[in-house]
Order: C-alpha cells, then structure tokens, then sequence
C-alpha cells in the first residue's frame, strides 16, 4: 500500500496504486484522530463526480449529532469518484477511516501538491503536539 | 412582591454569605453613569385586583368577534374551540416547559411534537413537517429561502392569489438574499380564473419556486397538479400556502398536486384570533429536502433500555450548531399553539374533521346564497371553500365600518390589503364557519341590503 | 382460587410497563378507531359543493379518538416532563422565572383573545391603547423612544435590529459587508447576520471572559456594519468596557446592537440607552414572564434609538385626537421602513402577559427582579467555588458559569452532571454553552426561587461533585434511571431519521 500524506486539518490522500505515470489519482479521508474527535458520524456531504476543486476548497460537510464540520480537499483536481458506502452508512467513517470509509477520489491537477503536506511520522508528531 | 420570595432578612443573610453588604457590590461592574442616571418613575406594584381591573377596562374597550356576528377572514379564523384544548395547554408540565433540550424529562413534549409532525405530514400529503414556525407567512418566506438553497436558482415567482401579507413577509425578509422575486398582479375572481397557465409561462431555468395559495386570498380554488408538473420539468420547485387548514379536509391535498414544499397557518384549529398573534406556522415538505429544512424535528429513537423514546434530531442545520450556516435562524417556535392545534386535531379525529369541513363549507354556501339576492351585490368566486369575495356597488371599507358600529363584523375590505388598487375599492371577502348562524347570516344580508339601499 | 389469584399478578408483573404513576403512553396513531370522535357538531345538510373538481376523494388518516381518551392521552404525556411549575429550571440565558397565572387568565379575555387582526380600528381601541402602554413601559425600562413590536421571537428581533441597521446605512450610501459577533453570542447571532446578507466575524473574548477591547478594535474598519454584543454576556459577566466599545464601533460607523436574552440582570437598574447601544431585542417570554409553552411562542420587541426609527419595520400603531390608528403600509410618511416581518401586528397575547407582569411589578419590583436574580445566581457561586472549577473568578450577574475541569480528573464530565442532576430533581443547567469553556455549566436560578430551593440544589451539585472522587463513577455516569425514559440514542436518531408515525412500521415495543 501507498504511503499517504497528511494535512494539519486531520485529511489524509494517497495515489491509487499504478495510477502515477499518466495521471496520477488521489485517494483523500479523514483521519482516525478526526473521526475521533467528531465522536459518531451521522451525515456525510461529498463532492458531485465531475467538479474540479483546489486544495483547501471544502470539498464535504461531515455531521455528528452536535457538531458539523467541513472538509478541506488536501490537493486539487477533478473529481472521479465517490464512496457511496460512508453516505448510506456513515458509521464506517468511525470504524475505519483510512480504508473503507475513504471520502472521494480526484484525478490530481498538480502531484507536486503532495510534498507541501506531512509524512506519517510528521502527522503523529503534530497529534501528539495538540494534546 | 407576590412573586419574589425573600425576606429582607434572607437576602441579608445571603449577601453575608457571598461576602457583600450592599447589592449594589454585585453591579460594580456597570458604568456609574449609567447607573445613577435610572429614574425610577414607573408606578410601583400591583395587586391582582388592580391588574385584573386595568386590563378588563381596556379588553371593555373592544369588540370581541364572539360578542357580534363576524364574517372576517382573510388568513385568520374562527372556529369553535372544544374546552379541553385550553384546559390541557395550561397543565403547568406543557405551559411552563422550555426546548425539550433534556429528552429524559421532556418526552411529554417531545411526543406531542412527533404526533403534531405527522398530523401535519398527513393532512398536507407531505412526506415530513418540523416542529412549527412563527405563523404562516415566515413559513412562507423560510419555505422561499429553502428553496433558493434546494435549487440553487435566484427567480421567486409568487402567484396574484398568495396573501398581500404574505407577499409583503417574503419581499421583506428576502430583501437581502440573492433572491429576486417577481410577482403577478392579483385579480379579482372571474369566469377563467382557474388556470395557471399565465404562472407557467413564467417559469424558466432561472427560477427557484413557485408560490402559490390554496384556497387563494380571494377564496378561489385551484388545481395546481398542472403547474406542479412544469415545476418539475423545469427543475423549480412548487410551494403551496394555505392559511386555512380545514380547508384541507375538504379538498385534494397540496401533496397530490406535486408540492415540494406546502406551508400555512395552522391558527384556525386550537388557536384563538388573539388580535394576529401567537399563531402556529406550518412547514411540511419531502424527505430529499430535508437537510435544508428550517426549524426543529423530534425524531424517534430508543433510550439505554431500548424503550422507544424522542429526541430533537438533525440538530446541525440549526442556529445552535450550524451558526453563521445554519438553514435558519429560528430558535423560540410556536410550541404550545402547535400543541393546541395537535390536541383540537386529536379530539375532531378524521371523521370530526370532514364533518367539520363539510359544516364550514354549507354555512359559506348558505351565506353566499342569501348576499346574492341582494341588489347590486355580486359574488365572484365560482369555487370556494368557507371564503368568498363580493363585488359591493359601493366602497366596501365605508360599508364595513357603518355595521361594525352596528356591532356586526362584516367583512374583509380588500383594499385594506391593497391600498393602491382602486379597482378593489368595492370588494370584501365573506367568510363563514361553523359558528355562522342563520340569523347571523339575515342580519348581515339585512343590514347591508340597508346600506345599499 | 387463592392459586389463580397468585398466578393472576404474576402474569401482570412480568408483563406491565407502568410503574406506580407513571403510565406508558402510545401515540395516539396507535390508538381509538375511525369512527370515534372527541366532538358532536351539528348536523350537515349534505347539498352539492362548490368545490370545482378538487373534492377531497381518500382519508387523511387521522385517528379518532373520544374525549376522554384524548385529556388521558396528553395528562399522560404531560407528566413526562419537567417544568418550571414543578421546580428550578435553572437554564442559563433561558431565564425560567414562575409564570404567574394572572397573566394567563387576563390574556384570555374575549377582549383580547376573540378579536381579528382586521377588524376596523374602531373596535380594536382597547388591543392598541394596550399595545401603546407596552411600549412605553419598555421605553421607560430601555430607555429608547421607539419600540418595534411585531417581532415574534428573540431571533426574530434579531432580523428586525440587523435590518434596520442595514437600511438605515443604505440610507446613508453604504450597507458595508461584515457584522462581529462575541465568540460567545447566540447561534442566532451570527445566522440571523447571514439571513440579513452579511458575513460574519468572530470577536475573541480575554481571559476574563468579556469581549477583547483591543481586537475588536482592530478588527473595525469601513466594511464593518454593526457589532453584536449580549449584556450581560453568556458568560454571566456584564461587559465593564460597554461605553469604550460603544465608542470604538461607533468611530468606525458602525453600529452596536445588543442582545437583550440577559436583560433580566439589570432591568429596573439601568436603562440600555445609556450604555451606548443602538438597538436591541427583548424576550417577553424571558424576561417578562410570558410562558415558554415547551419551545415557544415568543415575542422579540426591538427597542432603538430615534436615528433608526424610521427603518422599523410595519406596522405600527399611532395615537391622533380621534384614537389610536393603525399603519399597515408603506407610504408617505412609512417611506423608510424595511418593510413586514411577519403577516400580523405581533404577539398580541404574549403582550397581554407581559403587560400584566410589568403592572404586577411596577418600577419597585422590577428593579427586585434584577436584584434577586443577580443575588440568587451569587449565592450559588458561592457554594459552589470550592466543589466545581470556573473559568472566571469573581462575582456574576444573574448566571454562573462553571465547568467540568475539576471533575475530569475522575473521568467524569459535564453531560454526567446534568444527568445526574436529573436523578436528583432538577432540571440541568445549559450546558456545552457558551462554547469557549469547555465542558461549560451555565447555572441561571432566577429571582423567583427561594433560599431553601437554592440550598437544595448547592447540595445536590456537591454531592455530585464528591461522587466524582469515588466509586461510585459508573453510577452516574448511567443517569438518570429515574426518569420515563434513560439516555437516548442520538445517533440512532440522526442516522437512521424517523420523524412521523407510519401506518406499515406500527407500534414498536415499549
């Protein structure tokens, strides 16, 4: 599996395996200490397959009972595909936020994106660093 | 004070328990300037006595709608209340509760408020209703602002038939959206006045909604199926407003006709007229829009026991949650008088309601028969529910005002609504319920043939 | 025999949900027949209609249900709920003060409650002598010379004040863009600033929990339409520094709007025009009593400065030689006016309310009221600042804000004292708000209640308080267990949303 890349507002995106030499395709979710803070998700918003969207646009609303938060695309592209699963059972985004509950895939406009964000080491370090 | 409880010795002994020998310690933080500058000119209390005295000479002062013949209507009416909803609204548990934000201690609430979602749910043919509005004109305008947000278009048309209030309530709470909103001329009813294919004409890909009223303003009813389905064609949504909800028992529901949205004013069952307020706005539309559906929900779910029980649900679309993004800014709804309408609905059930209907619309048939032997004196609706309109051969207003002091209430004259429409000078709207007696309806046949005369 | 006795309240036993008084209630959907109904009406003629093709042909499919059986069904219901007639409701900005029913019994006379909002002025003096007599009570307690009353609610006053102020700056060549609001206002402030076309901006409190003077006078600048400022705030604190923000937004043009859902600590003390302020919203049914009935109605007069009287919104009622008259229009003399908030003149019956409690009270007690309320709600800080943490030190006004920070420790945290608080016999104070203090407990009692009721409640909060350190965690954290229903699931009802009773999904098990 890819490595993914992360941004301080707790997204994740890694490239789809064999998608890097034509274009290359993201993968993006929220990760665990996301779901974690937003406590039982009831709701997810996500983009219209088609649109192009810039990085940091928000790109999807998440939903727990007492709270609402939006999603910020961690790179930019056009969409190509949504996980209709996390919208008819948005539970999945609490149990497995890095594989099942994946948000949206994008063709990325511009890969040179990914080496502005955090590594997995440098993401646990800034988690630690919040609490 | 019969209300505040402590003594001069408790409140000493508090203020030697929070440290402090004057009150006025615990106000340091006001500006002295302030302070010092209240003139306490203000009477000083009253007694029950006195207070009962005071308001009695000024409610002495009006003419009760219950006191005379009244044939007023035009968005508020007068039915029979049964004894019990008055008496079950003031039980202290429903009349001095707040939000039912704790649901383990507001069930009471929370069930009546589901109950009032699917009474409304139903009798409109919607899929869903929230807990309740102001009145039926904000509801009109939130139903306005929802769809400019469902539909992501800025055209509002407005039908000629919707309330003149109504229209004014949507214009001016829009004011300051993207919305921009068209609306047709009100007309008369006349011969041809049925159809909605000058409405239709006017939707195109730039329109948000269609507004229109069922019955209309002037009375007439309307088949808006026709309509419902260009809406649909065209991507806009259709709202139905109605402001008499018995009205609904009588007649096709908004719902079948292809409504999105269908909003109106609950008032006519278990609410008094109260002189134009507190009274109950309702809300119902499909369950796709219901993430951007204005106002609070109780939906059901189950506590730690797994006994069915209530909570308000979907809280993120509100001001508390959602803030700056919330769908609406509504907060304080119309709790108790959807209570009363819920409890009025319970006890005439679906048989009491028909009949209810049914009386409504043979006492204005009744009325409309006895006017229109009079000289001079028209009606121009072809259909209509428990309202009418009639063309008077002289102003209305003048007329209206000579048999109020004849303690008869005769009327709505619309130019009251539409001081710039001359053409309206000579027309009033009829509206008779089941409190409309036969001798009510001689006495105003025979005091405005009077006046005519 | 004696055996089937036995056998008899076994079965019952094992099967019965109701406990002593309090009795399971279905919906009513789920009860009575058709052809039951809980009226008589007169007979029908049964003559042809008029209608046109519309004649309703299928059933709504209410239910019927006699007389009886409906008072039974909502007594029922009624006795699951808490309420201010019961004991202290001490929600904090909620103001949950006794309702006196003098109020209610005025409000229900003929004279006020059976007239139409559109019979001829004539025979309608009385409701507008009244109305005028509201206003200038609330003129003499504001001190502003015109009251907008049409507002039905606290948020609704909110609209009315945002849109006379953008009116009146339109006037003045320039709507601007932003509107700042404390971090620690309302929701309603900042959504009613969107549904008046403004973006908003938050304003940073300071460490002392009242509004940072030197940001918001950095963020002012010419885009800034109006500030919006509760005093006191939601932290239980008065604003100190009102006249310098006053000064500051009105430096840079803008205006200062306030939110009046705390003026219950300081009416009959100090008139809000003399803080500075522009306009502002009351809450009859805050403030003066007037009922909440579970979640409304309300009623949100505006109060403003004769500046922004022009842009009220209509109607209004005015007094001439011949009697009060009504303006329901715009026209010469109703130019400016923003326009109409709601369909009617306003919350006549709310207004009959709260009349009768100002009467009730004269100047003498409402200025008892401000006094009170900031006493009780002191007193209680004052037995509980050695057992809860609170984020600011110091005395409140007519509400104290604790929060969870000393319980955390112990893993307890603030919804477990609200519910626990249940299990003991009050109502839980607002919590989780305002939303800078974590885990925030804002404690209003109001000046109604006695000193017995709040030595009851210190006791109960300590007591949780102390369970905190023990074993006995999983116990609370498991309130309440003596309510009709325990913790619900809110997830459940947020994923799964079932908001009306079908017909095909029937009674679920109790």
């Amino acid at each position: 599996m890819r490595k993914a890349k992360y941004t301080k507002d707790h997204e994740w995106v890694r490239l789809e395996e064999g998608g890097e030499k034509t274009n290359a395709i993201g993968i993006v979710g929220i990760t665990d200490f996301a779901q974690e803070q937003l406590g039982d998700i009831v709701f997810v918003e996500l983009p219209e397959v088609g649109i192009t969207v810039q990085k940091g646009d928000e790109a999807a609303t998440i939903e727990s009972v007492k709270a609402a938060s939006e999603f910020f695309t961690p790179v930019s592209g056009k969409v190509i595909n949504i996980n209709n699963t996390i919208i008819d059972d948005p539970g999945l985004i609490n149990s497995d936020p890095r594989e099942v509950g994946w948000f949206f895939s994008l063709e990325l406009a511009d890969p040179s994106e990914l080496e502005s964000l955090m590594d997995e080491a440098a993401y646990e370090s800034f988690v630690t660093s919040l609490s | 004070m019969r209300y505040l409880p402590h003594t001069k010795r408790e409140r000493e002994l508090m203020m030697a328990k929070i440290g402090i020998e004057n009150i006025n310690e615990l106000f340091d933080q006001i500006p002295e300037t302030a302070l010092s500058s209240f003139a306490n000119t203000l009477p000083s209390h009253s007694g029950e006595l006195e207070v009962t005295h005071h308001l009695q000479s000024l409610a002495n002062l009006n003419l009760a709608a219950s006191d005379a013949p009244s044939f007023l209507g035009g968005g508020a009416y007068r039915h029979h209340i049964p004894a019990t909803v008055d008496s079950l609204i003031q039980r202290g548990e429903f009349l001095t509760s707040y939000t039912p934000y704790q649901p383990e201690i507001s069930q009471g609430t929370l069930q009546a408020v589901f109950e009032f979602q699917t009474q409304v749910a139903l009798l409109t043919g919607m899929e869903l209703a929230n807990a309740s509005m102001y009145d039926g004109s904000t509801a009109c305008a939130e139903a306005v602002l929802m769809a400019g947000r469902v539909t992501k278009r800025k055209k509002v048309i407005l039908s000629g038939g919707l309330h003149p209030f109504y229209c004014d309530v949507v214009e001016t709470l829009a004011q300051f959206s993207e919305l921009s909103i068209e609306k047709s001329r009100p007309e008369a009813p006349a011969k041809g006045h049925h159809d909605t294919a000058a409405l239709e004409k006017r939707i195109n890909k730039e329109t948000a909604c269609v507004v229109v009223q069922y019955p209309d303003f002037f009375g007439l009813i309307r088949d808006f199926s026709q309509l419902g389905e260009q809406c649909k064609k065209a991507g806009a949504l259709l709202i139905i407003v109605f402001n008499e909800p018995v009205a609904l028992a009588a007649l096709k529901s908004p719902g079948e006709m292809g409504a999105d949205i269908v909003v109106g004013e609950g008032q006519s069952l278990g609410v008094g007229l109260n002189f134009g307020g507190p009274y109950v706005g309702l809300f119902a539309t499909k369950s796709q829009y219901l993430r951007q559906t204005p106002g609070r929900i109780a939906g059901q779910t189950e506590d730690l026991d797994g006994k069915r029980g209530w909570v308000l649900t979907l809280n993120t679309r509100e001001q508390h949650i959602r803030r700056e993004k919330a769908t609406s800014n509504i907060c304080t709804n119309s709790g108790l008088c959807a209570l009363a309408f819920s409890i009025h609905l319970s006890l005439l059930g679906e048989k009491g309601l028909s009949h209810l209907a049914t009386l409504n619309h043979e006492a204005a048939m009744s009325t409309a028969d006895r006017l229109c032997n009079i000289d001079g004196l028209e009606i121009l609706n072809e259909t209509y529910f428990n309202e009418f309109t009639v063309r008077l051969p002289k102003p209305a207003g003048p007329l209206v005002e000579t048999l109020a002091q004849k303690k008869i209430l005769a009327g709505v004259p619309i130019r009251r609504l539409y001081p710039n429409r001359e053409d309206f000078d000579n027309l009033m709207l009829v509206n008779a319920t089941e409190l409309t007696s036969d001798s009510d309806i001689n006495l105003l046949a025979e005091s405005i043939s009077e006046e005519l005369s | 025999m004696n055996k089937e006795i036995v056998s008899d309240t076994k079965m019952i036993s094992s099967t019965a949900t109701n406990k002593g008084l309090h009795i399971e209630e279905a919906l009513i959907f789920e009860q009575g027949s058709t052809d039951r109904s809980g009226v008589d009406l007169p007979e029908i003629s049964g003559r042809s209609d008029r209608l046109g093709k519309l004649k309703r042909l299928d059933q709504i499919g209410l239910p019927g249900l006699s007389e009886p059986e409906i008072v039974r069904h909502y007594t029922r219901l009624s006795r699951n709920n808490y309420a201010i007639d019961i004991g202290l409701y001490p929600l904090g900005s909620c103001t949950m003060k006794h309702n006196p029913r003098l109020n209610e019994a005025v409000a229900r006379l003929p004279g006020f409650s059976n007239i139409h909002p559109l019979q001829p002025p004539s025979t309608v003096q009385g409701a507008m002598a009244l109305i005028k007599e509201l206003e200038e009570w609330l003129t003499a307690l504001t001190g502003f010379p015109t009251i907008a009353l049409s507002p039905a609610a606290g948020a609704q006053g909110e609209l009315c004040g945002l849109m006379v102020i953008r009116s009146y700056l339109e006037k003045q060549g320039d709507p601007r863009e932003t509107v700042l609001v404390a971090d620690s206002a309302h929701g309603t402030n900042p959504a009613t600033a969107t549904m008046c076309g403004y973006r908003t901006k938050s304003i940073p409190s300071n460490d002392s929990g009242t509004l940072d003077l030197q940001a918001l006078e950095n963020m002012l600048d010419n885009k800034v339409a109006a500030v919006m400022l509760t005093n006191p705030n939601t932290c239980g604190l008065f604003e100190g520094q009102i006249l310098e923000i006053s000064d500051a937004v009105h430096k840079s043009g803008a205006l200062l709007y306030c939110d009046g859902a705390n003026f219950n600590a300081i009416v009959g003390k100090v008139k809000p025009a003399d803080l500075g302020i522009d306009i502002m919203h009351l809450n009859l049914h805050k403030t003066f009593s007037t009922p909440h009935g579970g979640g409304g109605p309300g009623s949100g007069p505006v109060a403003m400065t004769s500046v922004l009287a022009p842009y009220a919104p209509l109607p209004w009622i005015e007094e001439s030689a011949s009697g009060f008259t009504i303006t329901e229009h715009l026209g010469d003399h109703s130019q400016q006016s923003f326009g109409r908030m709601r369909a009617w003149h306003g919350q006549m019956g709310m207004f009959v309310r709260a009349l009768s409690y100002l009467i009730s009270h004269g100047g003498d007690g409402l200025r008892q009221v401000a006094e009170d309320a900031v006493l009780n709600a002191n007193y209680i800080r004052q037995g509980l600042h050695k057992h809860y943490s609170m984020p600011y030190p110091g005395t409140c006004m007519h509400e104290v804000l604790c929060d969870d920070q000393s319980l955390k420790p112990a893993g307890l945290k603030t919804l477990d004292v609200a519910k626990a608080l249940i299990d003991q016999g009050f109502h839980p104070m607002t919590i989780y708000f305002p939303l800078i203090v974590n885990g925030a407990m804002l404690i209003e009692p109001t000046e109604t209640e006695t000193k017995e009721i709040l030595d009851q409640f210190i006791d109960a909060m300590i007591t949780i308080a102390n369970h905190s350190t023990s074993e006995n965690i999983a116990a609370l954290q498991n309130a309440p267990v003596h309510t009709p229903r325990r913790r619900l699931d809110e997830t459940k009802a947020a994923r799964n949303p079932i908001l009306r009773w079908l017909q095909d999904t029937g009674p679920s098990a109790t």
